[in-house]
């Protein structure tokens, strides 16, 4: 029952903060809707007893790319920016995006011959001692099964990082 | 009927202790914040020959409650163009952060809030770095060109610094291989050795990081009084501004607690192990009587009867502790068939005392460095950050980890580690001198003191 009115607590949030994010015309509201649609994502990573992916989601989204994002929100001109049109020319590519995104789900459902939520796996909650230790079984997976994937992002992250550097040396 | 009753009872195990606490703990953190504020003031009075707040109470012990009913009655103004719903939230913002924090932090081995979370001190860390957002939007929010140079400045140094801090206590965790908190102190009582001994070079990364996270003097350019007014605090007032100051006081405690929890061995005793030096438990009851005996002798030289009895409480107060403090040592040297009914106590009692003896001294440290030390320049700081600690950090990780793997190869346990750490933290200092050296040769070429670009690093 808690479980559940959590779950429901934290989805709302998410949702309904997304939708203010878009929609309002202050970029730092914006951004702090943005922060509490994340927010509420990690919640829900917590609910599912996935410890390790809500306080990486807080640190890294959170407490790491919200912060330069508003960082470099405040070094905008924000009166500028209130007088411009906003999303003016893609709003054709992001409806069509959309849709075949909508697509994409509701074939899945389709495919698989059920309605939302029905004959989804829904496991009882385990007790918390008796899950493995959270931390652990990601790093054993990340350094084993999935290691070519996880090296594979470390070296795209590692050439942005390079081409960053190179285009700030350039100015100078 | 009995099974209802269990039900209750696990039902208000399970939600209602670990609320209580934290209502317990959010009670009890401003006052706590306050008597901070009045050591501080004492020792900076003492470091600059003055005597400091006298006047409420004997030596000023009643200051801090002044304090408090002074910022509560005060006028609350909110600027004209500010964006009120922002500059409402953002104290709120960086209060509840710093007070969430402190929840994933073990007192004692039973007293923790959330107990035993398997991330346990990254939980700590990310939810105290979220206290920026107060900061950050607060200074945005007071529509105000000081506040908003301070909140940016404060953004930048967090960004900087955090990525020091993180590698510190990275090098620290090599050695565990567990986040959660519990299990990091009794690592650190298995090995029968602290962390600080073995991961020298973290231990000062994370003390000079820690000091620029909670925007400390020297690192304080965030609220500078001398350039920015007071930052990104300019325009808050009354109790708002008293969030702000709770909520950076606050901070401190959580960066002293993980730095005690990692590096300085949390609730355990100096050597728990060697037992020639069994009698350092007695020291909590000597210190506490200490204090209650000096305050009893005190007594007649105070002027009134108000200030008279006040000093008796403290005493009294500082008796009773001690007795607490004594009994769960002396019992079972007197009943020997105690000993295990006891055990729990003890540990609770006195592992509370010295966990909070270890934050006191690490805090003690910060204030006497912010009395000693002149603030850095920004541009300084922010070389500071990425020029010296970053690389260092990052050397240091390397480097424990090497360590690591040799002396599993060799077989080494407790203070056996310290012979192949020692030699990895002479390496990274050699390193840290490096860096200083290459530093140096840069700044050859041209003046150091022309100004730089202030956010480019």
């Amino acid at each position: 029952m808690l479980d559940k009115v959590l779950f429901y607590f934290f989805a709302a949030v998410a949702v309904g903060s997304a939708v203010l994010m878009v929609t309002r015309r202050n970029v730092v509201h914006g951004a702090i809707f943005l922060i509490t649609a994340l927010l509420a994502t990690a919640g829900i990573f917590l609910q599912l007893r996935a410890e390790f992916l809500f306080i990486v989601q807080i640190i890294l989204y959170v407490g790491g790319i919200m912060v330069l994002f508003v960082f470099v929100i405040m070094l905008v001109n924000l009166d500028v920016a209130l007088q411009q049109i906003q999303f003016a020319r893609q709003k054709w590519v992001a409806l069509l995006v959309a849709l075949a995104l909508a697509g994409q789900v509701g074939l899945m459902f389709w495919s698989s011959g059920k309605m939302p939520g029905q004959g989804l796996p829904m496991l009882t909650a385990a007790a918390a001692e008796h899950l493995p230790p959270n931390s652990e079984e990601v790093a054993k997976s990340l350094f084993s099964s999935y290691l070519l994937p996880f090296e594979i992002a470390s070296v795209l992250l590692l050439v942005a990082m390079i081409g960053a550097v190179v285009m700030a040396k350039r100015r100078t | 009927m009995n099974a209802v009753v269990q039900a209750t009872i696990e039902f208000l195990k399970l939600y209602w202790v670990p609320l209580l606490c934290g209502v317990a703990v959010v009670a009890i953190l401003p006052l706590v914040a306050g008597y901070i504020v009045l050591v501080e003031r004492k020792l900076m009075a003492d470091m600059q020959a003055r005597l400091g707040p006298m006047r409420v109470g004997p030596h000023g012990l009643l200051q801090p409650i002044a304090d408090a009913v002074k910022l509560l009655i005060k006028e609350d103004i909110i600027p004209d163009n500010a964006d009120k719903m922002v500059f409402w939230l953002a104290p709120v913002l960086s209060v509840g952060a710093a007070l969430l924090s402190l929840a994933g932090l073990a007192i004692g081995p039973a007293f923790q809030i959330a107990q035993d979370i398997n991330i346990g001190i990254l939980f700590v860390v990310g939810i105290s770095a979220m206290g920026i957002f107060g900061i950050v939007l607060g200074g945005w929010a007071s529509n105000s060109h000081y506040s908003i140079m301070g909140a940016l400045r404060s953004s930048a140094q967090l960004i900087s610094y955090e990525t020091a801090a993180g590698m510190a206590l990275v090098s620290a965790l090599l050695f565990t291989g567990t986040l959660n908190i519990k299990s990091i102190v009794e690592m650190q009582s298995k090995e029968g050795i602290w962390f600080v001994m073995l991961a020298p070079v973290a231990f000062f990364t994370y003390l000079v990081a820690s000091i620029a996270e909670t925007n400390r003097a020297p690192f304080d350019l965030p609220e500078a009084e001398s350039e920015l007014v007071a930052g990104y605090m300019t325009e808050f007032s009354g109790f708002r501004w008293s969030l702000y100051f709770l909520a950076e006081y606050t901070n401190m405690i959580v960066v002293a607690g993980v730095a005690t929890t990692l590096f300085l061995g949390g609730w355990l005793r100096p050597f728990a192990h060697v037992s020639w030096l069994n009698f350092l438990d007695f020291l909590p009851t000597l210190i506490l009587l200490a204090i209650a005996a000096y305050c009893v002798v005190r007594t007649p030289k105070q002027p009134t009867r108000v200030q008279q009895l006040f000093m008796l409480a403290v005493a009294g107060l500082c008796f009773v502790v001690g007795l607490v403090l004594l009994a769960p040592v002396i019992l079972p040297m007197i009943k020997p068939s105690l000993a295990s009914a006891v055990q729990p106590f003890y540990a609770g009692i006195h592992g509370g005392f010295w966990f909070i003896l270890k934050v006191s001294l690490y805090i003690y440290f910060f204030m006497w460095l912010r009395f000693t030390i002149p603030r850095y320049r920004f541009d300084q700081l922010m070389r500071l950050g990425w020029h010296f600690l970053i690389p260092l950090s990052i050397i240091n990780v390397l480097l424990v980890g090497i360590a690591l793997i040799a002396g599993s190869y060799f077989g080494l346990h407790g203070w056996g580690l310290l012979l192949v750490t020692t030699p990895a933290a002479v390496i990274a200092l050699l390193a840290a001198l490096l860096i200083l050296s290459a530093e140096k040769q840069r700044d050859a070429g041209h003046d150091p003191n022309a100004a730089t670009d202030f956010y480019a690093g």
